[in-house]
């Protein structure tokens, strides 16, 4: 096998292992909506608040998941 | 069969519809422009057409109109205060841009202008250089101990400021990131989806059954979380906008 097809092979690996990244959103998103119905649950008048708040928390643990995203892009058409 | 093969990055290629050049720099009208022209053309459309009846009852169109001024106007007024009245024109124009931008882009066959970093990063910097220009005339030199806060202990301070000012400059990147690969995730998953449905439905009678069943409805429920994206990242680079508006006006 040649050195360049080795690399090409691995940059698909290097794209499939940066879909790993969404876990991390993931896991951030389902904490903060889980936490957010769990605020809404104690205290109901509070929700237009804490659901600000939590898109606004939300928008940022996104912001992680797309930097993997982007990670991903360069990868493919940079590199 | 469809054979040949289409990528889901082809609708972000930007075509040139007039070649120009002006002192050595690219400034050909392309389809991006186009389509920025288009949403400015829309939002304005939209404005002057709803509040030029001004009727005290508004209409559907009217209170559309309202609702978007409201909208802004109120996320001012609690994030920025008072003072922040006079950047209204400026958020406001933005966010209506970015709405409609990423709206537009919606519609099958248009093209997303927000999708590209160097729309998105324009509009990003834009907003710091206003930002920090802001909080220079309003504080002069004192707008520097915005990388100092007080109340902490001295030998602190070597670790804090160079942390505080990479966070200061990265924030016009992570605004235009964000707003960028958002759209173009976006955009990329509506695509594949609709590729599987028409690879579904060129493999015989049951893939055809199986792609109205499965993917389809899918796509369907991914267009209407597209809308929601799209409304949510104009609300999100406005809401950001204004909380860096409050760290300019009201230093923290």
């Amino acid at each position: 096998m040649e050195a360049g097809m080795d690399l090409e092979v691995l940059k698909f690996v290097g794209a499939g292992l940066m879909t790993f990244g969404m876990l991390g959103a993931a896991v951030g998103i389902g904490l903060i909506f889980g936490k957010a119905a769990e605020g809404i649950a104690r205290n109901p008048s509070a929700e237009a608040k804490i659901f600000k708040v939590a898109i606004f928390g939300a928008v940022l643990a996104e912001l992680m998941g797309l930097f993997a995203f982007v990670g991903m892009m360069l990868l493919f058409f940079v590199l | 069969m469809a054979t040949e093969k289409h990528s889901p990055l082809d609708q972000f290629k930007i075509q040139s519809y007039l070649d120009l050049e002006v002192a050595g720099y690219d400034l050909s009208f392309t389809n991006s422009s186009l389509f920025m022209l288009l949403s400015v053309a829309l939002v304005t459309l939209f404005m002057t057409v709803g509040m030029s009846k001004r009727s005290m009852i508004p209409g559907r169109w009217q209170s559309m109109a309202e609702i978007s001024y409201e909208f802004i106007a109120s996320m001012l007024k609690e994030n920025v205060g008072n003072e922040g009245r006079k950047f209204f024109p400026f958020l406001f124009t933005i966010f209506m841009f970015i709405l409609f931008s990423n709206i537009l882009g919606l519609i099958p066959f248009s093209f997303t202008a927000t999708s590209h970093i160097a729309v998105t990063f324009a509009l990003a910097l834009v907003v710091f250089i206003m930002m920090v220009a802001v909080g220079f005339i309003k504080h002069g030199l004192g707008f520097l101990k915005f990388f100092a806060p007080s109340g902490i202990p001295a030998w602190l301070y070597p670790l804090l400021i160079p942390t505080e000012i990479i966070s200061f400059l990265a924030r016009p990147v992570s605004l235009s990131i964000r707003l960028a690969a958002a759209m173009t995730a976006g955009h990329i998953l509506l695509k594949v989806c609709a590729g599987f449905i028409i690879m579904l439905g060129s493999a015989g009678i049951f893939g055809a059954i199986a792609g109205v069943a499965i993917p389809l409805p899918i796509l369907v429920a991914l267009i209407g979380l597209e809308l929601f994206v799209a409304f949510l990242q104009a609300y999100i680079f406005a809401i950001l906008t204004s909380f860096y508006l409050h760290d300019a006006i009201h230093m923290h």
